[in-house]
């Protein structure tokens, strides 16, 4: 009995979590860039939608996670057009994208509301799979939780040991020198958001394909901001994000055992539980952490112009 | 020096709105020499510097590499062309490493950085000029004569062959002074075109093989080692033997008053990037100019904001005319005398968006509060304003405009009229004539004194030592967040009991072991 | 910022501003409507049928036009939730959490305080709404004070706890017993319900809000409180140096702010729902964020925002029903016109 509730909320872990994690790594470029994007919760959604509909129609959900991904990365590029070139206000640009993901994927989605799909199949790795508790815990899983961790490494290793990623930083922390330097930061934005679009669309697939296997309006439920607040908890690196996309799956699948195992505790106070745990730990780090922002990110938070 | 110039700049001219800058500037730089260009402040010299460097666009003039026409359109181009330029606020990424920053700037950087190869350049351009720096130290901890050893070495391994600084002395001490320029003897050497602007003529007879004087735009003259004599320089700069900066005027034989401000072992902990303070103990007396020495970033803030009341005291006592201040919030200092002038009026005491008035009405809002503060008495902020402009002998085109649309100097001035309106009892001036041209910077001098002699007590932060040492009473040392070293400002070489010489105060700025001395 | 001039000057950046406000809003208006009829026809609809259903179904009748006046009153109040904070530059996104807070006092009133005259009820209701709404920012304000987090995360995350703690009190504690199972409460005793003109649905919240807008005008130009607002936004580092107490201030702004967005979920549990739900707002709170960005905090243009979004959110409704698409599909039209006003910002920040 506890074995299989330790079971579960092990996996039920890593499943909620490579949503997030994902996700916190898109954000976490962007801001690395110097660009806080609210509206990764519609990028998100819009690569779920479109996920889904690809798979729904193709059968492959190999063509769906491509086809995911590619949206997410050109959704991203409207808000990049916006926040980029116009030098709109991050934050109401941020917001709007939002909005606009919401509204588009409702749109896309109508018609496939409720359906039921198989998705991405579950790959079981050989021999670790059959160990009790935690093989089926770690190694029964899709590919996308497969990829996570090796993607947050490449992710570190592409920001710290690559030109690109040296000039990615140093636009985020200073416009001013990276254009001393020659490189145009406005170029580097576009790429970096790209990439982050990218990411966020898959985040969104595997919601939609893996974790509910459905299409909901708004099924995204605010993880996009969730993953704005990880990126703050893991001070902008990419390693530490593992770490805090793990914490807040836990708490998201805690609540799901606890309503499973009928705790007469109401679903949505239980619900609560990640938002709390963000703001708690937001409240609790978040001052050390600011010091730890990419440079040009202070102005967005202070709300200057 | 009889070859060929390097570098040719013929009809520069360059203007933004309401001030020609550049006005047909011609300047030569040939390799293997030491260029200073000098003259006063706003006398175009960082314009010119930043045409050559691609930063701005001239209006007209031609710029000519070795005899043919080429165009600087960006810092790219100049960089194209090896033209290296070290920025008055350098252009560094304070969170990354040394290393990282040089290889930002490196012209074959391969797309995956190999740390160790790029390391191993960086030491051997520094063991070969000069140039200590730690490749792997971030930014944000070098101090800022290694932060200006970085940028050399950074323009070095992206092959600049003329390397431009726009008044690199500014934060130095006299020995790292002398180090700068050992380092421009060996670029010298080399073959390497060294301009830079000087900050003070000394600097310029110390090392300079060709100095350049611009005033109000256009060049005065330019002058090899040999014709470069101060006498001559100062008649190029001003047209005339410059005004005696205002002197100390001592106040002999006035009785020792009751402190104005006592800080008492006063700790404030560092903050991310900054000093914090250890162990303050401070004594301001009525009619009494206290320096403060040191190079920026060494605790003046904390200094200054500890005393007004913006940062609490972890340790430590404040009292303010006998009275324990140390909890008081900062509208409570201010309601008992204190004031405040920052560095920068514009940015620092101003709302740039409201008017004259409403910041004059700011300094003190509840005074000029009405009917429980739902109205404001506008017509006795008017009145004290003019008086106290009419004390200081200034005036301003209009109060109803927004503070934001006066130049620098007036809004220095508004503030400067606003602060001392309130009778204080201590002033805590920062860096007052920073970026001021010589009148501006005189007149400023002239108020603290007056000031001081109305029997205000004044806290003078610099980085000007001859300001110091030719205000002062007294002057304190701060490195690092601490009193490092205090006394009487004494002419060099004397020792009268705790008197600072000038070489004193630089190696005390900068932590480096005092030489011996009669 | 002599380094912004610089990049401006090198020229990475050629924006130009455009001349008269109301004329340039209408021509972006425009292309907003050409862009969303764009992708109506994307999916097989008929813009112009939409619209002409949009149209006659808000400003076509008196009734139609008095829904629209309906949904202006929250979309004022939450958008002057946002505008009041941003005066000092703080980012307020919560104030669809902040109305929720605001509708659940006020229905605690209105359940426990039945008995009471109407005036008397509906005073406490609107103070219990205020300042539900004022608290629930202000922690938030409180965090950004003590430097501990940005607003703009913390009044979005508690976005989220403040709608899940309305549905765990009307799927729990307040159900109403003889409502068969809908997530509701009880209905309001009629002396919880907000006055209404004639026969239509407008209600004196309304007059709330505009009498807000007003009088937050005047205290902003004429008081010493608003010349300290005002120097705080323009120059925060030299408020403080004055003695200006910007601590205070950011809970104070913070705590008016979700005060009116308070009193905009009151008005709506009050007025036009009779009961507290789950589906009190179709997102007003964060409607009135982007109203406020767009009119950029000045009171005409948020009264004037607020119509065209009331416009749009009726239309919303409408489109359901005839057009057979999904009530968030105003999102994307709202987002749409959104977009192509923070798209001309250029040059600014």
């Amino acid at each position: 009995m506890i074995a299989g509730i330790v079971r579960s909320l092990l996996s039920g872990s890593i499943v909620s979590g490579t949503p997030l994690l994902y996700a916190t790594l898109a954000e976490l470029l962007s801001e690395r860039a110097g660009v806080v994007n609210l509206g990764l919760e519609g990028v998100m959604l819009v690569g779920a939608v479109v996920g889904f509909i690809a798979t729904v129609h193709t059968g492959s959900a190999a063509v769906g996670l491509v086809a995911a991904g590619l949206a997410g990365g050109v959704f991203n590029l409207i808000f990049a057009f916006v926040v980029v070139r116009r030098r709109a206000n991050q934050l109401a640009a941020g917001l709007t994208l939002m909005f606009c993901g919401v509204g588009l994927s409702a749109l896309m989605g109508a018609r496939y509301v409720g359906s039921q799909i198989a998705g991405l199949p579950e790959l079981r790795v050989p021999i670790l799979a059959d160990l009790p508790i935690v093989g089926p815990a770690l190694f029964a899983h899709d590919v996308l939780v497969y990829a996570a961790v090796p993607v947050a490494a490449l992710t570190w290793w592409v920001l710290f040991r690559t030109r690109w990623g040296l000039f990615v930083r140093a636009v985020g922390e200073n416009p001013v020198a990276a254009f001393a330097a020659g490189k145009n930061p406005h170029v580097v934005q576009y790429q970096v958001l790209f990439v982050a679009g990218v990411l966020g669309g898959i985040a969104g697939a595997h919601l939609s394909l893996a974790v509910a296997r459905t299409w909901a309006e708004w099924m995204t439920a605010g993880r996009g901001f969730i993953a704005v607040a990880l990126v703050i908890f893991s001070t902008w690196h990419p390693l530490r994000a593992v770490a805090g996309a793990l914490l807040f799956g836990g708490a998201i699948s805690l609540q799901l055992q606890l309503q499973a195992l009928g705790v007469p505790l109401s679903p949505f106070l239980l619900d609560m539980l990640p938002y709390v745990l963000s703001l708690a730990v937001l409240a609790v780090w978040g001052g050390r952490a600011r010091h730890a922002a990419p440079g040009s990110l202070g102005r967005v938070f202070q709300g200057t112009p | 020096m009889s070859a060929p110039p390097l570098l040719t700049l013929r009809g520069i001219t360059k203007s933004f709105p309401g001030v020609l800058a550049n006005d047909r500037v011609d300047l030569d730089v040939h390799g293997g020499e030491v260029h200073a260009v000098v003259g006063e402040n706003g006398a175009g010299k960082s314009t010119l510097m930043k045409v050559l460097y691609g930063f701005y666009r001239p209006d007209a003039g031609e710029v000519r590499l070795e005899g043919k026409p080429i165009q600087l359109q960006t810092p790219h181009d100049a960089r194209r062309y090896r033209i290296g330029m070290v920025f008055q606020e350098m252009i560094q990424v304070p969170a990354l490493t040394v290393a990282e920053n040089v290889a930002l700037f490196l012209p074959d950087l391969p797309a995956v950085i190999d740390g160790p190869a790029i390391a191993a350049r960086i030491r051997e351009t520094s063991e070969r000029y000069g140039l200590a720096v730690d490749p792997a130290a971030p930014v944000w901890q070098l101090s800022v004569g290694e932060q200006q050893r970085l940028e050399i070495v950074k323009l070095l391994l992206a092959n600049a062959r003329v390397l431009i600084l726009d008044e690199p002395t500014r934060s130095l001490a006299p020995h790292e002074i002398d180090g700068l320029f050992q380092v421009f003897a060996n670029l010298r050497r080399d073959g390497y075109a060294v301009v830079f602007i000087a900050h003070k003529l000394r600097e310029v007879l110390a090392c300079a093989d060709r100095v350049t004087v611009m005033r109000r735009g256009v060049v005065a003259g330019s002058l090899t080692r040999a014709q470069a004599t101060e006498a001559a320089l100062v008649s190029l700069m001003f047209g005339a033997p410059m005004a005696e900066p205002a002197s100390r005027a001592t106040m002999a034989g006035r009785p020792a008053a009751a402190p104005i401000l006592q800080l008492e072992r006063v700790s404030v902990p560092a903050v991310g990037h900054g000093a914090g303070l250890a162990e303050i103990d401070l004594t301001i007396r009525p009619h009494e100019i206290v320096g403060v020495a040191g190079v920026a970033g060494n605790g003046q803030r904390e200094l200054g904001d500890v005393i007004l009341g913006l940062e609490p005291c972890r340790d430590g006592v404040k009292r303010l005319a006998g009275a324990d201040a140390t909890r008081w919030p900062v509208a409570t200092m201010r309601a008992s005398g204190v004031v405040f002038i920052p560095e920068d009026a514009r940015s620092l005491a101003a709302v740039g968006g409201l008017t004259v008035l409403e910041n004059m009405a700011l300094g003190d809002t509840r005074k000029y509060a009405r009917a429980g503060g739902f109205a404001i008495d506008w017509d006795a902020v008017r009145s004290d304003l003019d008086r106290s402009l009419e004390r200081l002998g200034v005036s301003i085109p209009s109060a109803s405009r927004p503070i934001g649309t006066l130049s620098g100097g007036n809004v220095q001035r508004v503030i400067l009229a606003r602060e001392l309106a309130r009778d204080p009892r201590l002033i805590v001036a920062f860096y007052p004539t920073r970026g001021l041209d010589v009148r501006s910077a005189i007149a400023a001098r002239e108020q603290l004194l007056r000031a001081r002699d109305a029997g205000a007590g004044v806290l003078l932060i610099s980085e000007d030592l001859d300001e110091l040492f030719a205000l002062s009473e007294r002057l304190v040392v701060l490195l690092r967040g601490r009193i490092v070293g205090s006394g009487v400002p004494a002419a060099s070489g004397t020792r009268a009991g705790g008197g600072l010489s000038l070489e004193e105060v630089g190696y005390l700025m900068t932590g480096a072991e005092r030489s011996a001395r009669g | 910022m002599a380094d912004a001039s610089i990049v401006r000057d090198a020229r990475l950046d050629t924006g130009r501003r455009l001349a008269a406000p109301l004329g340039r809003f209408a021509a972006l208006l425009a292309i907003a409507l050409a862009l969303f009829a764009a992708i109506l026809m994307l999916f097989g609809r008929n813009p112009l049928r939409a619209y002409a259903d949009i149209f006659s179904s808000t400003l076509g009748s008196t009734y139609g036009f008095s829904e629209t006046l309906v949904k202006m009153a929250p979309l004022i109040l939450t958008a002057l939730a946002a505008a009041v904070p941003a005066r000092i530059w703080l980012i307020n996104v919560g104030g669809e959490g902040q109305l929720f807070v605001g509708a659940l006092c006020a229905t605690w009133a209105a359940i426990h305080l039945a008995g009471l005259p109407s005036f008397l009820l509906l005073t406490i209701m609107a103070a219990l709404g205020f300042l539900g709404g004022g608290l629930w920012a202000a922690i938030a304000g409180a965090l950004r004070a003590s430097g501990r987090v940005s607003e703009t995360i913390s009044t979005l995350l508690m976005n989220y706890v403040a709608i899940l703690l309305v549905n765990f009190l009307v799927f729990g504690p307040w159900k109403d017993p003889e409502g068969v199972n809908y997530p509701q409460t009880v209905e309001f005793a009629a002396g919880a319900i907000l006055p209404m003109l004639g026969g239509t649905r407008v209600h004196l919240g309304l007059v709330l809000a505009l009498v807000a807008t007003a009088v937050l005008a005047f205290m902003l130009a004429r008081t010493r409180w608003g010349l300290e607002v005002r120097a705080i936004g323009g120059n925060a580092e030299a408020a403080r140096r004055n003695g200006i107490p910007i601590e205070r201030y950011v809970l104070v702004m913070m705590f008016i702010g979700g005060g009116l967005a308070g009193l905009a979920g009151m008005a709506e549990v009050s007025a036009i729902q009779g009961r507290l739900r789950p589906s009190l707002s179709p997102g007003y709170g964060y409607s009135g964020f982007l109203i406020s960005w767009m009119a950029g905090g000045h009171p005409a243009g948020i009264v004037a925002a607020a119509f065209v979004l009331a416009v749009i959110t009726a239309g919303g409704d409408i489109l359901q029903m005839t057009q057979a698409l999904p009530g968030s599909v105003v999102n994307i039209l709202m987002a749409v016109v959104l977009f192509v006003v923070l798209g001309r910002q250029a040059g600014r920040r």
